[in-house]
């Protein structure tokens, strides 16, 4: 075939183009949607609760993820540094991803539990007070502000059409849960909120009770991260792909 | 073909080029501003200002879509509206009044982006943070822009489309593309700002770096080479080197480039045969590149000497000897034990400059110091001294900004797996972000020249336009160094 077919017909041209560049995402995307290899089975993954998912959009608000990878890479260093390599099954409620591809400072993909609400406290406030080298900005502010929750069952009713499995109980619970999460049993009834979100961390995160401020939701959301596979039941070999 | 039969004065729409070209310049020192400011802040925290506005994580964003997006994409509407017109001799599609809709539309959609991301309105993913409305705008948009450019194709009076034109298409095609598949998202409220995407985990990682990637490759890579095989030829007055090398570096780069995304995700969780997949195409993508690279730079056969002479076109050789270094360095950290290193260090920070200074930012620079004169009907530019003066500073920023970020990241990545004699991790985490500090104040630093070359391009721009010629020794043409014999 001629080239000048193409030089000479900008449809033919526009054409060739499209499909020359479309085979290559074809080809790499739609096995990812189609192979039941690409997630893990695993137990114990489940969708945010609305105080966690709430913090996660105040950690995409404030681009964490320009500094934060929530990646652990399968690598002997990595492992005794964050622990288990991420599984995609621990990310399949994650819209969007946060995997991100820089670390300035270390990886989020496990930082549950790994240090107190206090500390998180002190350290959103001001994080060179307890680590001095630290180039990270101080967050004073998350303390201060409330946390707008009063749409947050909208929030699970859009995740529901993207893929999150939100039950009907989950969405009209919503906002109360919000309260339950960040208060305790002074706001209702705590294990109802349990069986709707098993390992859920439920306390008052920012040492300021009786409110709930978007601290609240940031640290139950970081408490939360890599927290819910148990990986003493986990066996990779069945994963290899 | 015989213009002496066939010339008849066209009227091009300049009045969106020349906006397009003001835009350029404004965004261009405006994301230049926003880095150097950023690098200081990584260098020193406190110029965070402890205030929800001006935190790193913000201003990132608002660094990478005005270099890219703003600076870049003026640049790419400027040139190719101004070479699509010339190359085929037919007067932009829709007038000024399209040409107007165009400018005034992408400027919105920037003012809106940026603005969203201060006030911590983002999608959250990397390269694509503006939220659906601005997303739908820049839709509205890019459709129009294709109209513009294919309807002036379509309605040439040239037999043939020139080469510049099919990167061009390319660029605006796959664009499209791309920003339709990554941007597949619902409104929580059509009142509110926030929405989810449609694509959750592996699948928006795999869907996101298939953007990513290919947003270097189309927007920042295949706009640029219609830069290159349209201005290169015209300042050096020297036809392409090869015809043929053009026709097959066009249809690998178009083909290659988007099997690349991949190696964004080495050693994630994406599973391995697409990790492998993205590793080998970027590998074999040094290929098309360094065919791209050859055929701008032996398009010099013949006029070497004019490097002497001509300090714009110095720039444009730059950039494409900065886009063969970059393009070889990225194959490299696409290979997963290399990318095991440099894979989430300043490595890839590094990498990235290298190509979006020395590349696209020395091509933009050489464009618009061809453009301005052409625009506005000069002799020639205010003064070809502070051409070269911008050259060597900007240069000697490049330097001081990749050698650092080589040599952070490197570093940084042998710190996190260094182990000590008794097996255990020999460097908490915070002790590699202190061995940073030097190279983050080397690296803002060469920013600051960044900025300060782009500052006298500005001045002397503002003075070409006016018309004003500054009387300064002229480059000699002949070389006087060397003797006869």
């Amino acid at each position: 075939m001629k080239h000048e077919i193409f030089e000479t017909n900008v449809i033919i041209l526009a054409v060739g183009i499209l499909v020359t560049a479309a085979i290559g995402g074809l080809v790499q995307l739609v096995p990812l949607f189609t192979m039941e290899q690409t997630i893990e089975k695993v137990d114990g993954v489940r969708p945010y609760s609305p105080l966690e998912l709430a913090g996660r959009n105040i950690y995409v608000r404030d681009g964490c993820y320009n500094c934060h990878s929530q990646m652990v890479r399968p690598f002997r260093d990595e492992a005794e540094r964050y622990g288990h390599y991420s599984l995609a099954a621990e990310s399949m409620y994650d819209h969007p991803f946060q995997w991100g591809s820089k670390r300035t400072g270390p990886d989020l993909a496990r930082v549950g539990g790994k240090y107190s609400n206090d500390w998180h406290v002190a350290h959103m406030a001001n994080p060179q007070s307890v680590v001095p080298e630290s180039v990270m900005p101080q967050y004073p502010y998350l303390a201060e502000k409330d946390l707008s929750f009063d749409d947050i069952a909208d929030h699970l009713r859009t995740l529901r059409i993207v893929g999150v499995p939100y039950t009907d109980e989950q969405i009209a619970q919503a906002v109360e849960d919000v309260k339950v999460q960040a208060m305790g049993e002074a706001a209702g009834d705590v294990d109802a909120f349990k069986a709707r979100y098993p390992k859920a961390k439920i306390g008052d995160f920012d040492g300021n009770p009786g409110r709930v401020t978007e601290l609240d939701a940031l640290v139950a959301y970081l408490q939360m991260l890599g927290t819910l596979v148990d990986f003493t039941a986990y066996e990779p070999e069945a994963d290899y792909r | 073909m015989n213009q002496a039969t066939t010339a008849q004065a066209v009227e091009y729409c300049e009045g969106v080029v020349k906006k397009f070209t003001i835009a350029t310049v404004f965004w261009g020192v405006i994301g230049f501003l926003a880095g150097t400011f950023i690098a200081f802040q990584l260098a020193f925290p406190a110029l965070n200002l402890g205030l929800e506005w001006t935190t790193f994580g913000r201003l990132r964003p608002v660094h990478t879509s005005a270099v890219i997006f703003a600076f870049g994409g003026n640049i790419l509407f400027a040139s190719s509206l101004y070479v699509v017109q010339r190359t085929t001799r037919a007067r932009l599609f829709g007038g000024e009044g399209m040409g107007n809709f165009l400018f005034w539309g992408f400027q919105a959609v920037i003012v809106l982006a940026a603005s969203g991301y201060v006030l911590g309105i983002t999608q959250g993913k990397e390269y694509a943070e503006p939220e659906w409305y601005v997303d739908l705008l820049l839709t509205v948009v890019w459709v129009a822009y294709l109209i513009a450019f294919a309807g002036t194709v379509i309605k040439r009076r040239e037999s043939h489309i020139y080469v510049a034109n099919w990167f061009y298409l390319a660029f605006i095609l796959v664009i499209a593309m791309l920003h339709l598949g990554n941007n597949l998202t619902i409104p929580v409220s059509l009142t509110g700002t926030k929405s989810y995407i449609v694509w959750a985990g592996v699948q928006d990682a795999m869907t996101q770096w298939w953007y990513g990637h290919n947003a270097v490759g189309f927007f920042l890579t295949a706009g640029f080479l219609g830069m290159m095989y349209y201005f290169i030829p015209k300042q050096a007055d020297r036809p392409v080197y090869s015809y043929r090398l053009s026709i097959v570096h066009f249809w690998t780069l178009v083909f290659l480039y988007i099997w690349a995304g991949p190696h964004h995700l080495h050693y994630t969780a994406l599973p391995d045969w697409a990790q492998t997949l993205g590793m080998v195409f970027s590998v074999m993508l040094w290929m098309p590149s360094w065919g791209g690279m050859i055929n701008g730079i032996m398009t010099l056969s013949g006029a070497w000497h004019k490097l002497r002479t001509d300090p714009v076109l110095r720039f444009m050789v730059t950039s494409v000897a900065f886009y063969g270094m970059s393009t070889f360095e990225g194959p490299v950290m696409s290979i997963k034990a290399v990318n095991s290193l440099s894979h989430y260090t300043d490595w890839t920070v590094g990498h990235v400059h290298s190509g979006a200074l020395g590349w696209v930012a020395f091509i933009s620079f050489g464009t618009l110091y061809y453009l301005v004169p052409a625009l506005w009907k000069r002799q020639r530019l205010y003064s070809l001294r502070l051409v070269t003066h911008h050259f060597w500073i900007s240069t000697l920023g490049i330097v001081l900004y990749i050698t650092a970020m080589w040599i952070s990241g490197i570093l940084q990545g042998l710190m996190w797996r260094a182990y000590d004699s008794l097996g255990f991790l020999q460097y908490s985490f915070i002790e590699t972000v202190e061995a940073m500090h030097p190279f983050y104040v080397i690296r803002a630093s060469g920013g600051v020249l960044f900025v300060i070359g782009a500052l006298i391009m500005v001045y002397n721009l503002w003075k070409t336009a006016k018309g004003e010629l500054r009387s300064e020794k002229a480059f000699e043409d002949a070389p006087h160094a060397v003797t006869a014999g």
